[in-house]
């Protein structure tokens, strides 16, 4: 079976879990930015958690069936219609062969998880079948989604049950506002004065427009001053400059000391800014979901703080798994 | 040289070998990326060496940060009784210098360059008192360049020459970066050379263009079948200046699929090279013309 694209979304493409193994050669990780979402929709329809599925970003596309499908709608409030009639989010629903799966405006989040019975059965590329549009590789053709394209399925191991939701304490969304980001200060945060570090943390930011799968630019804190420092060789005359390094994904570099960009699961691998820390694992599918103008806050942690948020949020993924089961 | 750890939230250890770019520095984050790898360390992920740094990416739930931290730093230690010397592979990269492609890329975006009257090879030349882009284009390509690094884009070589400081070509990031450079674009910016493996937005000043593509990833390009990113950090390159007719007729051999880049196994030895530079280079040299 085949869904074909009859309108694309902003930015639609098909992503797994992704693609380690590459960044020292520069292909980032890829796959969806809200990892528990995208596990949530292929649980629902009985794939395994990291099928590929199809990331909408704002806006979703417009999608006809080929076969009888089951489907599931998990991440940002994307509300799913089956030719017109409303379909609940983050609960799976049958399609008839020459349904039309079309999507209502966004009203929270960012990105919505498209998932099918069978997964999105695209070529497997370096272990993946994530999109990394910036080097056109793996996805569909390596690139967005257009119309006109037909996107094979793969054979579902079990037929898919409607009706299955997921509650929502197990869905892993942002809550609050702001949003806080946990961070650990470090790789070149002794580069910034101690009152540029405070202000940091205690400055509200707010997501730019420059905001992708690369990453998120944050704007509206106050500019970073710097230590005094003769320019090493090799880096560059600014002094937010660095010989060019590795990228951390979830780092946070902060080019001329202005505007934080937080690396995301399409990351350029290095480059020659600063960075003043990392954005911690288990909030990095938080980001996935902001939209343009979202306030947010860092919020300053150390290792031991990191590893139990980490622990917590794989024993949500966990409970997530059991009820699914 | 004192390495300096931090952690990069709870998935990577970052290491800066030196705050400067030096072959030492870069020779010793090679040298230790390798001994990670064969060390094949439980939960470690991504192994990624970088000009004078690298970066460890790890899953806290197999390795502990601590341990995995305190073996990077035997690996550093152990790194200083060792031998410099790598086994590597020399590659010849053609190149037409001035070509009409990145010209009308950089005309395109003069208003974004500190020598808008002129070119980007006209304006390296000066500010590297050379007196002619003729003189740059020697400089530029007569000694060898490492690969100290592969990155920012898939498959794209940063590129540091093989001469002494003081004779290295440096210049400057353009003043804003541009939306457009072409794919396969020769660029410089600080004192690194790169290939860029793809068309995109970039700040290099640009030299020039090479008819041999670096970065495939559907994998029909003879040279790329086994592996879609020609590069590895620690790859020695030797740029090869050819004219527009040699340019076209390279094209059509990619094309053809008959293109055979010049690609030779080496052994680089830092502490020889650094004995005799110039007499180092044209051993390499002789390893890639096979004389």
């Amino acid at each position: 079976m085949a869904i074909r694209v009859l309108k694309p979304g902003l930015a639609t493409t098909v992503q797994d879990l992704g693609r380690p193994g590459y960044y020292h050669i520069g292909i980032p990780l890829s796959g969806g930015m809200d990892r528990h979402a995208l596990a949530a929709a292929n649980l629902l329809v009985g794939n395994e958690a990291g099928a590929a599925v199809l990331e909408a970003v704002f806006m979703g596309p417009e999608l006809e069936f080929t076969a009888d499908a089951t489907v599931a709608v998990t991440g940002a409030e994307l509300p799913p219609k089956l030719d017109g009639e409303p379909r609940e989010g983050w609960t799976s629903f049958k399609v008839k062969r020459g349904q039309i799966l079309s999507f209502d405006f966004l009203k929270q989040g960012a990105r919505g998880y498209i998932a099918v019975a069978g997964g999105i059965d695209v070529p497997v590329v370096l272990g993946s079948r994530s999109t990394y549009a910036l080097g056109a590789l793996g996805g569909f053709k390596g690139r967005k989604l257009e119309a006109g394209d037909e996107l094979p399925v793969g054979h579902a191991a079990a037929t898919g049950k409607d009706g299955r939701t997921v509650a929502r304490d197990l869905r892993g969304q942002p809550a609050g506002m702001p949003t806080e980001l946990r961070a650990m200060p470090g790789l070149y945060w002794h580069r910034i004065t101690e009152a540029a570090g405070n202000g940091f943390f205690s400055d509200t930011w707010k997501v730019a427009p420059e905001a992708d799968r690369i990453g998120y630019r944050f704007k509206g804190g106050k500019p970073l001053e710097f230590v005094p420092r003769e320019p090493p060789f090799g880096a560059g005359s600014d002094p937010s400059n660095i010989t060019d390094a590795c990228y951390p994904y979830g780092s946070i570099q902060v080019p001329g000391g202005t505007e934080p960009i937080v690396l995301h699961r399409d990351a350029v691998s290095g480059g020659g800014y600063f960075m003043v820390g990392t954005v911690i694992a288990a909030d990095m599918d938080l980001i996935g979901q902001l939209q343009p103008n979202t306030p947010v806050k860092f919020v300053k942690v150390d290792m031991s703080q990191a590893l139990a948020a980490r622990k917590s949020r794989s024993e949500l993924l966990g409970r997530l798994h059991s009820a699914l089961a | 040289m004192q390495t300096r750890f931090s952690f990069g939230g709870d998935e990577h250890i970052f290491a800066e070998v030196g705050e400067a770019m030096s072959l030492e520095a870069f020779f010793k984050s090679l040298f230790i990326t390798n001994a990670v790898r064969d060390a094949k360390i439980k939960g470690v992920t991504e192994i990624c060496p970088a000009n004078a740094s690298y970066q460890v990416k790890f899953d806290p739930d197999q390795i502990k940060p601590d341990d995995l931290l305190v073996e990077l730093k035997r690996l550093d230690s152990a790194s200083e009784k060792s031998e410099p010397v790598i086994k590597t592979r020399i590659i010849e990269i053609p190149v037409l210098y001035n070509d009409p492609w990145t010209h009308e890329t950089l005309m395109r975006f003069r208003e974004r360059h500190q020598n808008p009257d002129g070119t980007d090879l006209e304006y390296a030349a000066r500010i590297n008192g050379l007196d002619s882009v003729d003189a740059f284009i020697k400089a530029h390509s007569s000694a060898p360049w490492f690969v100290s690094m592969v990155g920012f884009v898939a498959g794209l070589p940063f590129l540091y020459q093989m001469v002494e400081r003081k004779r290295q070509l440096q210049a400057p990031k353009y003043l804003r970066p541009r939306t457009d450079t072409p794919k396969l674009t020769v660029g410089h910016g600080g004192c690194f050379s790169c290939i860029y493996s793809v068309r995109g937005a970039g700040g290099y000043q640009m030299f020039g263009i090479t008819p041999m593509p670096i970065y495939d990833p559907n994998q029909t390009i003879s040279y790329l079948r086994d592996f879609m990113c020609l590069f590895k950090p620690g790859d020695i390159v030797k740029w090869k200046p050819i004219d527009r007719a040699a340019y076209d007729a390279a094209v059509a051999d990619v094309d053809a699929g008959r293109f055979a880049p010049v690609i030779r196994d080496v052994s680089f030895s830092l502490t020889e090279f650094n004995r005799d530079v110039d007499a180092y280079n044209s051993k390499l040299d002789g390893v890639l013309h096979g004389h």
